[in-house]
């Protein structure tokens, strides 16, 4: 790990750890809203190592503290994680290893480590690079939900601190880097209206699901372009708005979850 | 949320993780898949972000939480850092309660 860390330019290194620093903040509040919204202290503290995607961990949290079931929390969760099914795509060479590193390595496929990692010119330092932010962002993350759950065990009413404000919130400022794309605006949207409707109506956490009609709104008008361009350009838009989103972050301690 | 659904996200998400590590010589990623990926984690996102924001449960959840992450999100999007913005939200949201405003 010390020699990758070498490997990499100074300046790198300065925006990993930057990132990890802002993660570290997002996993404070994790740990902390889960037990302070009544969750018991296990399941931030099992979650954040076997799920390690801050997005879906704050999704799971948010159908589960309005109200919803697990299975709509579970469904969130994933919908949101099959982003990462293009990004192990994206980085597989970076992953040629034995299968225990593999196997191991797969596990801290993020945002922020795939954007790291495509950033760099040689196999060498993309690996390096991978694997430096993707470990830290691992150490980090556990440690912040540890530090977020005792720290929500001190607070008695979370809702006079205003924390419940804290969750949309985190989710918002994940979500506006990729709605630059206008497509992607516009699908958003028109979910977040669908679903704002729906819940009057609909067992909570199913709102959010019924949002993906919203797809429809960017599927229309193009889809008889050239899908293949199209597809590419989106996952590099994709993760270029998350690495955009990385650099905004290192102006100040900003994060979003890994 | 029971240990089965933690489970359940923990194992999903993995499987979506290694796919491509696994796969990646012999399978292709349509490029259809990796839009509507990406554009789904948006759409998520954003449903999850204003619902959370309005909601609890089937009610409406008050004026002081939304108008916490109105705040926070202007100043997203005026280039805030992330600290500032859940700041924001969170210190509006208390004041307006304080306020009595529900």
């Amino acid at each position: 790990m010390r020699s990758f860390w070498r490997t990499l330019d100074r300046r790198l290194r300065r925006d990993i750890a930057f990132v990890a620093l802002a993660d570290g903040v997002v996993g404070v509040s994790f740990g902390a809203i889960a037990v302070s919204g009544r969750l018991p202290a296990w399941v931030p503290l099992v979650m954040s190592p076997t799920v390690f995607a801050g997005g879906a961990q704050f999704a799971a949290l948010a159908v589960v503290l309005g109200g919803g079931g697990s299975a709509a929390a579970v469904a969130a969760g994933l919908v949101l994680n099959a982003r990462l099914l293009p990004y192990g795509f994206a980085i597989a060479d970076v992953l040629e290893a034995r299968w225990p590193a593999k196997l191991l390595g797969t596990q801290v496929i993020t945002d922020e480590s795939v954007a790291f990692a495509l950033s760099q010119p040689d196999p060498a330092r993309r690996r390096a690079a991978f694997l430096c932010c993707g470990g830290l962002l691992f150490v980090v993350w556990n440690v912040a939900t540890l530090l977020g759950v005792l720290a929500g065990r001190a607070i008695g009413n979370p809702d006079a601190l205003g924390l419940d404000a804290a969750s949309p919130m985190v989710l918002l400022a994940l979500v506006l880097p990729t709605l630059r794309d206008p497509r992607a605006r516009r699908a958003a949207l028109l979910g977040a209206v669908i679903a704002v409707g729906c819940t009057p109506f609909l067992p909570a956490g199913l709102p959010v699901l019924v949002a993906l009609c919203g797809l429809a709104a960017a599927a229309g008008p193009r889809a008889h372009g050239r899908p293949g361009a199209e597809g590419q350009a989106g996952a590099q838009r994709q993760v270029g708005a998350q690495r955009q989103a990385g650099a905004q972050r290192q102006a100040g301690v900003k994060g979003r979850a890994g | 949320m029971t240990a089965l659904a933690i489970l359940l996200l923990a194992g999903g998400t993995y499987a979506f993780r290694v796919c491509g590590p696994v796969l990646h010589r012999r399978v292709v990623l349509p490029a259809r898949v990796r839009w509507a990926a990406s554009v789904s984690a948006s759409v998520l996102l954003c449903a999850l972000a204003a619902t959370s924001a309005v909601s609890t449960g089937h009610a409406f959840a008050g004026w002081a939480r939304p108008a916490g992450v109105l705040v926070g999100g202007v100043l997203a999007v005026r280039g805030a850092p992330f600290l500032v913005t859940v700041v924001a939200a969170v210190v509006t949201t208390a004041v307006l309660r304080l306020l009595g405003v529900p």
